[in-house]
């Protein structure tokens, strides 16, 4: 699911990766513990979360996550947006609880990892 | 690319905002380097874990890393507080971790084991009240 569409089905705001709006997800993986994101293999996968941190950031970072959610209405803080601008991240904020946002992205086919 | 390039990074325990600029830096000099992406990954992943378990547990630390045409080794040294006892520490789920820590998304006791998931080689020494060394090997091709 592309980019622009995560954006209508969850009426989220786009923080940061406008140029992107093309770019592609596969599955989607949904976690506040980072230790957990950091054991996933997959490429191109969507991190939904409400942990909203520099390591949130640096996580995606390391495990090549390109796309980030922040749900439960967190916000990415200046120098969140600053690093994944420099990583080419694409960063949505939601207002809604991690478990609508999967809902509404399982609902619309996007896949789990596992 | 040269035959064998070294580099090293100082740490600071306690701060999380800067925790993760090393393996930042591992990660863009192994992109350039032309690394295999998958190859890449372990290596960040595993060298995160351990710079976050620095920032963690340690007052500081230094990453060395150590790259030639045959592996990648990165040896991450910290003065601390040490582990008492390594095979407890090396079980999935045992942590000593802060709430701080937790609340950065950490601390839930599987950063030393996908430290070993993720490498060819791991090894830890530690004195404790002098501090930890882990040394991790990645083979490269």
């Amino acid at each position: 699911m592309k980019v622009k569409e995560i954006v209508k089905v969850l009426d989220a705001k786009l923080v940061c990766g406008q140029d992107q709006v093309d770019y592609s997800i596969e599955v989607a993986f949904a976690s506040d513990l980072m230790s957990d994101v950091l054991t996933l293999k997959n490429d191109h996968v969507l991190l939904i979360t409400g942990l909203a941190n520099m390591q949130t950031i640096r996580t995606a970072e390391m495990s090549d996550i390109r796309c980030i959610i922040f749900a439960r209405n967190k916000k990415a803080t200046a120098e969140m947006i600053e690093l994944a601008l420099e990583n080419e991240m694409v960063v949505l904020e939601c207002r809604y609880s991690v478990f609508k946002t999967c809902g509404l992205l399982f609902g619309a086919g996007v896949k789990p990892i596992f | 690319m040269a035959e064998r390039m070294q580099f090293e990074y100082n740490v600071d325990g306690g701060n999380f905002t800067r925790a993760g600029y090393a393996s930042s830096e591992i990660k863009k000099i192994l992109k350039k380097l032309n690394v295999d992406l998958a190859v890449i990954k372990r290596t960040v992943v595993a060298s995160y874990e351990g710079e976050v378990n620095i920032v963690a547990h340690a007052y500081s630390g230094t990453i060395y890393v150590d790259i030639d045409t045959e592996r990648i080794r990165i040896r991450l040294q910290d003065e601390g507080p040490g582990i008492p006892d390594i095979d407890k520490a090396m079980e999935e789920g045992f942590s000593t971790a802060s709430s701080q820590v937790r609340e950065m998304g950490f601390g839930a006791g599987m950063g030393l084991p996908n430290m070993k998931k993720n490498t060819d080689r791991m090894e830890i020494t530690s004195e404790v009240g002098k501090g930890t060394t882990v040394e991790i090997e990645i083979v490269l091709k």
